[in-house]
């Protein structure tokens, strides 16, 4: 092998930056789910938990479509057999009231930083 | 290559049918949506659905009473519209506006000139037009701006890159364009309906979510009659009586947008 150091040595130095996050990482705690606040009020929400908690984001992208494009306004649930207005504003944080406790906790820990909120508005938020 | 005369023109007599079959398409496509099942791709309309309550219609419009409109009852028609929609108000050129007060001779620069009665309206009230061919539409690289079944020019604002392309379009000045955070001059956010963000194009939707909820446009509910607004397809409603009833003109119908507001004068 012709180089042999040279290529030893930048093989090393890759490996070594490849695998940082893990060799990082040991001893640190684990991931810890996030404690959320629940509402007070409601019991369910427009779908089961585990479907919201995996598909809330998706669903919410459907809804801004539907209401700003379509014009349908209201979510029929299959699962509370209600209707509810799909709005973020109206629907959502009416029962989860603390959207630093619920939706930010979450998305701090997971490292996700949605736009929803450069233009919606959280009503806890408004200050005069 | 060696290229022959002849085959240069049998490639130039294929190239020409083929140029011929396809334009037709493409002026289909493109064509200015004046009627529903004009322009497939370009300026198509968005069909609506109209939920229990809402108030519908075949094609929203607006009629303004020049002559009962007054300064006070604009500056309520512009108060409400702005403050439930979150319209900021920033002291330089760049304030957005929704609905404004204008003098007549900038509504109306075809109409109007110098041997008018004196007691012709010297203000009136001007806002998104929502026409039948709307500019903006047509211009909008990524549909932000797109136009629903009943006539209503829709903003999406999640869409909008901020290309201003429509604010060239409209030859109204319909549009503003925010060019910083409009949050620090809102006085006091109203939080059922979303601010909007930097490089965003907004203006007026004729309170596309309170039709929705089967109420009337806010600057209608406190124009104390001077504005009436309803469907002029049904010759019953308000807005085709208003028409009826005495002269009306539009602001620069030569331009071909048909506007859907009419004053009466």
């Amino acid at each position: 092998m012709y180089d042999k150091g040279k290529i030893l040595t930048g093989l090393a130095v890759f490996v070594v930056f490849m695998t940082y996050p893990f060799w990082n990482n040991i001893g640190r705690a684990a991931y810890v789910k996030p404690e959320l606040e629940k509402p007070r009020m409601a019991k369910e929400c427009v779908e089961n938990v585990e479907y919201m908690r995996a598909e809330h984001m998706a669903m919410l992208n459907e809804w801004r479509d539907e209401v700003v494009r379509n014009g349908m306004h209201e979510y029929h649930s299959s699962f509370t057999h209600q209707t509810y207005a799909k709005s973020l504003t109206k629907t959502c944080l009416k029962c989860h009231e603390n959207k630093d406790k619920f939706c930010d906790k979450c998305h701090t820990s997971v490292a996700v930083s949605p736009y929803c909120w450069d233009c919606h508005v959280d009503p806890k938020g408004v200050k005069q | 290559m060696n290229t022959t005369r002849r085959c240069f023109l049998k490639l130039a007599s294929i190239a020409a049918l083929g140029w011929g079959g396809v334009r037709p398409a493409a002026q289909v496509l493109a064509s200015g949506g004046a009627a529903p099942s004009e322009g497939l791709l370009f300026a198509s309309r968005h069909a609506v659905h109209a939920g229990p309550h809402a108030l519908t219609a075949k094609r929203w419009a607006m009629v303004i009473d020049t002559r009962a409109l007054t300064s006070e009852i604009i500056k309520d028609m512009v108060e409400v519209c702005h403050r439930i929609h979150n319209v900021p108000d920033i002291p330089t050129k760049q304030n957005i506006k929704w609905i404004w007060e204008t003098h007549f001779e900038n509504l109306f620069l075809d109409d109007v000139h110098e041997h008018l009665p004196a007691d012709h309206p010297q203000i009136g009230v001007a806002l998104c037009n929502h026409c039948d061919n709307p500019p903006c539409v047509r211009v909008c690289p990524t549909k932000a701006t797109f136009q629903r079944e009943d006539g209503i020019v829709m903003m999406d604002f999640h869409r909008c890159i901020g290309c201003r392309y429509c604010m060239a379009g409209c030859p109204y000045g319909s549009r503003s364009f925010n060019f910083m955070d409009p949050r620090p001059y809102i006085a006091k956010i109203t939080p059922e309906f979303p601010t909007r963000t930097k490089g965003v194009v907004e203006k007026c939707e004729f309170c596309a979510e309170r039709l929705a909820e089967g109420k009337l446009p806010a600057c209608v509910e406190v124009s104390r009659g001077a504005v009436v607004f309803g469907d002029l397809a049904d010759p019953e409603s308000p807005v085709r009586k208003a028409l009826a009833s005495r002269y009306s003109i539009r602001r620069s119908p030569t331009l071909g947008t048909q506007p859907c507001v009419y004053y009466l004068v």
